[in-house]
């Protein structure tokens, strides 16, 4: 190719790549913009003594960071973020996965039973802290349970088994787990369904020809196809989980004690009752790496898993 | 390419064209607040005011007061606070407000003409936004905000309640309500709701018997450090929540209930005592009309010390000393507190005035709110205030006495080592 040619193709080049980087600008400004922007801005002010007014920001270098690490309820939050995540694992996808395989065969009304499983995700988290407040309501008037379970416990003929779930600290956290998995377990069914309908069905035919029985087909056909999207429906429980706070601020306030408090409602708390801005940002910047970190090493293994 | 280059263009116009400011009413003084209940009423009186006038006031609002809160310290970053706006939030952070140059210092309005505006008010309602001499946050001396209306927080008990378990009168003394109580639980009544999963109403209803037991000088001593936690006195401020608790006192779920639930409580007939804030009258008429309660003073622990009891400004409002439109909010306010607006707010919103004048014509139970406003104090008049941080953790441990997961003494200890190690901290501002 000659001198002149070379530099044609080279313009030409260039110019389709401008051109396709054109196309592509309005979404990298919007992501530097609102994402990258405000995540060294936070990290920025997590070094920095604020309280959001006035004086302005004043550099403290990582003190918050140092104080973070010893700062004890934090770290218990985080462990109870962990303990709902994991319950949120186990109980929510099981679940999930049982309801997805039953709706998946011929089976009748599976249509009604998609749609009901899936109207606890599209409610409002707050619609749904305040109907389960209501159904856990310990309170009595005129002799009667106001909540419905201790009315129907109590109306069954088990009245030792009347408690105040949310006010127990044996109990509290374990039931908010438990509400978020009734919230949460219908996106899992949708994806691990729409998963499921993926599956070749001569697979299942191949299979039960070689003698397959329903357990093996599940353990060996169902399981291996579904991992990556299995994987998919962890990252997320883990990510909406360790997120969860709405429904603290639901169920039971501003918090039992510290029996119940999550990363974000430390955040907030550092934030609105301390006025502690730099703080609160060194948390969420920690929290922020604590997750991403978290998603890296699944996807590092999603990626392990994915059928070649 | 040339077309190709603008479609991406208009694009990038179209995206932040959404990021412009919106275009505003110049002519209209902007006022924001959080108060949905009093949001109608506002704008009626707007209505009148610009008949009368020729002023437009336009009142923007933002609720919860939560997301409102957070509004306006953002807002005072951009520099976009509108003409009028309350600062919903501790007094360190009006000062905060009062420094960065964004609250207007209304004293020479409030002392002009023989100080007939500061006559109208209650004082105990400008002392809310009042800085004294020498005050705690080095802010020049002056009032900077107009109290709309006043408050106090005491407890109401249901009349009909209290009659089906045979109680002849409100409790007098603590000794009598926790009678009361017990009387009431073998009924199946439920004592005392209240919203104690919001940690200010713990706090409140504490420093009330905090008050009582020890005095206003013992309080204060403590929260400079002077006394710890652990003495005598504020163990039997914490046993207060022991004997409640034990008494089988406190509603069920009590230390994680909004108050908004606990009003739903008490509206309901669910319990037969209440502890809430005058504003609790507009809420109780909304839920059940037909409600039969009255007002009282929290029973004394200590029989020779007066109650005290939290009050004072309600809502209030500040002028934006960087708005343009300074002299005609200042003039709207002073017509927002005159004697007739404040009656009509109090009838619509059945909210205390602020302006002392305007106490006609109230509800009985608003007028038993009224009538100790004499009683009241606010940590935002308090010479000195608890560090956030001890007070977080005197608050949680009222909480783990409540149910039960702790004792007085431990809880004291607890709070005693927050506040030494808070005391002791290196801070980094000047």
């Amino acid at each position: 190719m000659s001198f002149f040619a070379y530099k044609r193709a080279a313009s030409i080049d260039l110019k389709d790549k401008s051109e396709n980087f054109l196309f592509i600008l309005p979404a990298v400004a919007i992501f530097l913009l609102f994402y990258i922007y405000p995540f060294f801005k936070i990290f920025s002010l997590s070094l920095h003594e604020w309280n959001g007014i006035f004086p302005p920001p004043m550099f403290v270098g990582f003190d918050h960071f140092i104080e973070l690490a010893g700062d004890k309820i934090w770290w218990s939050s985080i462990w109870h973020a962990v303990y709902i995540t994991l319950i949120a694992l186990t109980f929510q996808n099981i679940l999930a996965f049982a309801l997805a395989l039953a709706c998946d065969r011929e089976i009748r009304l599976k249509n009604f039973y998609r749609v009901v499983f899936f109207i606890p995700p599209v409610l409002s988290e707050v619609v749904v802290g305040l109907i389960w407040r209501w159904i856990l309501d310990a309170g009595m008037q005129n002799g009667q349970h106001i909540g419905l379970l201790n009315h129907f416990l109590y109306s069954t003929g088990l009245p030792h088994l009347v408690n105040n779930l949310l006010s127990d600290p044996k109990t509290a956290l374990t039931t908010i787990a438990i509400v978020h998995c009734w919230k949460g377990f219908g996106w899992g069914f949708i994806i691990l369904l729409a998963g499921l309908q993926t599956i070749d069905h001569q697979l299942y035919e191949a299979a039960r020809v070689d003698g397959a029985g329903a357990w093996q087909c599940l353990k060996s056909v169902t399981i291996p196809m579904m991992m990556p999207v299995i994987l998919v429906v962890v990252i997320l429980t883990i990510l909406g989980s360790m997120q969860v706070f709405v429904l603290m601020l639901a169920m039971v306030s501003q918090g039992l004690v510290y029996h119940t408090e999550v990363p974000v409602t430390r955040i907030l708390s550092a934030m609105t009752e301390s006025n502690r801005f730099g703080y609160a940002c060194a948390m969420g910047v920690t929290f922020g790496i604590f997750l991403v970190m978290f998603s890296v090493t699944m996807k590092k293994i999603s990626d392990r898993f994915r059928p070649r | 390419m040339k077309r190709r280059v603008l479609m991406v263009l208009c694009l990038f116009f179209v995206m932040f064209s959404g990021c412009a400011g919106a275009t505003r009413d110049d002519h209209a003084i902007v006022v924001w607040h959080w108060m949905t209940d009093r949001h109608d009423a506002f704008e009626q009186l707007a209505d009148r005011y610009e008949e009368t006038t020729g002023t437009k006031i336009r009142f923007e609002l933002f609720a919860p007061s939560d997301a409102y809160s957070q509004k306006t310290v953002a807002a005072v970053q951009a520099r976009i606070l509108p003409d009028i706006y309350g600062i919903l939030d501790k007094k360190k952070i009006m000062a905060a407000f009062i420094e960065s140059g964004v609250v207007a210092d209304l004293t020479q309005e409030f002392e002009a003409d023989e100080q007939e505006w500061e006559n109208r008010f209650f004082p105990k309602a400008l002392d809310a936004n009042r800085f004294i001499e020498n005050n705690a946050f080095h802010i020049p001396p002056g009032i900077y905000g107009v109290p709309i209306d006043v408050t106090n927080i005491q407890m109401l008990y249901n009349k009909d309640l209290l009659q089906k378990a045979g109680i002849a009168r409100p409790p007098r003394s603590f000794d009598d309500l926790i009678e009361a109580a017990k009387v009431l639980k073998i009924h199946g009544i439920s004592g005392l709701v209240s919203g104690w999963g919001e940690p200010w109403m713990i706090d409140c209803f504490a420093s009330n018997y905090a008050f009582n037991i020890m005095g206003e000088e013992k309080v204060m001593a403590t929260y400079r450090g002077e006394i710890p936690y652990t003495d005598p006195d504020w163990i039997r401020v914490f046993d207060v929540f022991k004997r409640l608790s034990e008494a089988g006192a406190l509603a069920e779920g009590i230390v994680t209930k909004a108050n908004k639930y606990a009003e739903q409580d008490f509206a309901l007939g669910r319990a037969a005592f209440a502890f809430n804030g005058s504003w609790c009258v507009n809420v109780y008429h909304d839920m059940n009309p037909d409600l039969d309660y009255g007002v009282m003073l929290p029973p004394p622990l200590n029989l020779e010390r007066p109650m005290r009891i939290w009050g004072g400004a309600g809502s209030s409002f500040h002028v934006n000393a960087q708005s343009p439109n300074q002299a005609e909010a200042i003039a709207f306010l002073k017509w927002l507190t005159a004697k007739e607006q404040q009656v009509f707010l109090a009838e619509q919103t059945k909210n205390l005035p602020a302006n002392r004048n305007a106490m006609t014509s109230l509800p009985p139970a608003l007028s038993a709110f009224a009538a100790t406003m004499d009683l009241t104090t606010h940590p935002t008049v308090w010479e000195v205030i608890e560090d956030p941080l001890v007070t977080e953790v005197f608050v949680k441990g009222i909480q783990s006495i409540i149910i039960g997961e702790r004792a007085p003494d431990q809880v004291a200890a607890q709070v005693n080592k927050a506040k030494h190690r808070q005391m002791h901290k290196p801070s980094p501002l000047p």
